[in-house]
């Protein structure tokens, strides 16, 4: 990786050496990549309504006049009304908070589980590799949207009413728990892979405990890999956010989000397609995001792809 | 190999067990009595439940139904809704539907998510290269229904080439289109994939070999590039044929197909227990079995593995 550019400068051999460690690289290439830019562009955005939807409009998300319902976009709603005659544009500010609430709390959840899980397995292999990968292969082999289905109606069963936070909580969960085996396995993987390394034994020889290896030599070493699938989890997540309201099982009216607004216009997609196209491409374009942000991440992590 | 067979059938056990406990629990688990609305307006006559409570087994401990609810199953007895339907009948008429559908799915996924990838694995033509990696990264963006309802407007209002939604008997013609729309994201990551897969093999050492030795391109890229780039796309492509028939969910809510993922979604929302466990056991049951072909496939496509 450190190769070719040593000639770069020549006065100080060794300062340039030092700056190009895979990290710099990756930086390096990072900054050039389009996509990289494009996709921090963004979620720069996404980021901005979320913490501060009133930057964007002044116009409640709530409120409704019957009079405007399901009117089109025109010059005082850029992106017209909804079947209560809310205003989409308000909404789909406002809505952001909720959608990335969600994909944020369940990729976190579902990376710290996957990646404690799978350090752990990975490095103590025997009997504690073997618990742990078979109780990932049950999470695993339920169908995740039929899990998810069941999981959330075992809550909240038809005709109750949660309250937002706790509806919150229960996606979020529902979504870690079923997918937080792919990270695990990610990072059993790239454990079992570090553990053979020489810098695993010195710290050994050394004499450091068990938790020190683990948590200051094997886990910052290994974790690229589940860093790269993170970023990619963020996007699908927020997309299954939107799948689950549609479904009817995940959050529901009181919240505002893409999802539960979507939801919201199914039923009038045929007569009044914008209720339903602009909350789906504000998921589209946050998930296209963080696609590109991973698959630009990996490029550049990834010496063999150059 | 033998050995190795035999290993990977033990190991699914303790996963089947736990995943279709897992899925029994929670559906039973569902809160409130399980005999409301089940009468109509009244209440239901105390000889019905004292039936119904003998014939599920709820007086007994929820393992114990489970293990009672198995012992039926390995007989062929997937046991009767509420009101007396035989849920093998039900998974009878739903099945082959999900089945057609997800097999049309898997041909969408391998002719245009294969193409696309070996066009652009070998090519070096940049714009073609770039279409491909944009509208691949616009389908993996869209969520499954978007792309659904989109297919309906354009293709079935619009342009009135199908109908907007499938007769119950879902003849093969009307499920190309929820074939399309359920392959719609894995199309993409074959795709990828393939091309990945190909640009990395492009370079590797037995390809220089045998340009070197001086074998025609045809057979360099037919008999070695290719066949060693489809490992992943293999694991990938079978892998996802369990999965698709769990995800079809969404698409046959879309296009309101009669199959396995309507009849979970009705179960569910009437409570029907039995009809939920059943047909998720069975998904699982697919799910698990393909992934144990696909690992053993690894070794007849890539003689590199060897599993003793």
């Amino acid at each position: 990786m450190t190769s070719g550019d040593a000639t770069l400068a020549p006065g100080v051999p060794d300062r340039a050496e030092k700056s190009r460690s895979l990290g710099a690289d990756a930086w390096r290439e990072l900054r050039t990549n389009p996509l990289f830019v494009i996709s921090c562009v963004i979620i720069l955005i996404i980021v901005v309504m979320m913490a501060f939807p009133g930057l964007f409009t002044s116009v409640d998300p709530n409120l409704g006049d019957l009079s405007k319902a399901r009117q089109s976009p025109g010059g005082d709603a850029w992106f017209g009304y909804d079947t209560q005659g809310r205003d989409i544009f308000s909404r789909v500010i406002y809505g952001a908070r909720a959608s990335m609430l969600v994909g944020i709390g369940a990729t976190v959840v579902q990376v710290v589980v996957g990646v404690l899980l799978g350090v752990l397995g990975g490095f103590f292999g025997r009997w504690v590799d073997v618990i742990i990968s078979r109780i990932g292969d049950i999470f695993f082999g339920l169908p995740f949207m039929l899990g998810a289905i069941v999981v959330l109606t075992t809550l909240n069963p038809p005709q109750s009413s949660p309250g937002q936070v706790a509806i919150i909580l229960q996606v979020v969960l529902s979504i870690a728990v079923l997918s937080w085996p792919i990270s695990m396995r990610l990072m059993r993987s790239a454990t079992l892979t570090a553990k053979q390394q020489d810098y695993v034994k010195a710290a050994r020889s050394l004499g450091a405990s068990t938790p020190r290896i683990i948590f200051r030599h094997l886990l910052p070493n290994s974790i690229a890999p589940v860093m790269v699938y993170a970023t990619i989890a963020l996007g699908a997540n927020i997309g299954a956010e939107a799948t689950l309201s549609y479904l009817g099982v995940g959050l529901r009216p009181p919240v505002v989000s893409w999802g539960v607004m979507v939801s919201d216009a199914a039923t009038y997609f045929e007569t009044s397609p914008h209720m339903l196209l602009i909350p789906a491409g504000f998921v589209t374009f946050t998930v296209l995001g963080f696609v590109m942000l991973g698959d630009a991440v990996r490029d550049a992590m990834d010496p063999k792809s150059r | 190999m033998g050995r190795y067979i035999l290993r990977r059938l033990l190991q699914l056990i303790p996963v089947f067990f736990g995943t279709t406990l897992l899925i029994y629990v929670l559906v039973w688990l569902v809160p409130g009595d399980p005999f409301a609305g089940k009468c109509g307006d009244r209440a239901c006559p105390p000889a019905y439940i004292e039936q119904m409570t003998h014939k599920y087994n709820l007086d007994q401990n929820i393992f114990v139904q489970y293990f009672l609810y198995l012992g039926k199953l390995f007989q062929g007895d997937f046991g009767q809704t509420y009101s007396g339907v035989d849920i093998s009948t039900l998974i009878g008429q739903a099945y082959p539907i999900t089945v057609r559908l997800a097999i049309i799915a898997l041909i969408f996924e391998g002719v245009i998510g294969l193409a696309a990838g070996i066009i652009t694995g070998l090519g070096r033509k940049r714009f073609v290269d770039n279409l491909v990696m944009i509208s691949t990264l616009v389908l993996i963006s869209l969520p499954v229904f978007v792309t659904g309802f989109i297919i309906q407007v354009v293709f079935g209002m619009d342009l009135g080439w199908m109908s907007v939604t499938v007769s119950s008997d879902a003849p093969w013609g009307e499920l190309i289109a929820p074939g399309f729309v359920l392959a719609s994201l894995s199309m993409a990551y074959v795709a990828r994939l393939t091309r990945t897969s190909i640009k990395e093999n492009k370079r590797a050492d037995y390809v220089r070999t045998a340009i070197a030795k001086g074998q025609p391109q045809k057979r360099v890229i037919g008999i070695h590039l290719l066949r060693n780039s489809a490992i992943p796309v293999m694991t990938f492509l079978g892998q996802d044929l369990g999965a698709l028939m769990g995800g079809a969910i969404v698409t046959e809510g879309v296009f309101n197909i009669k199959g396995i993922g309507g009849l979970v979604k009705q179960g569910i929302e009437t409570k029907e227990s039995m009809q939920v466990v059943g047909l998720v056991t069975i998904l699982v049951l697919v799910f698990l079995v393909m992934n144990l072909i696909v690992d053993l496939l690894y070794a007849v496509l890539d003689p590199r593995i060897r599993y003793d």
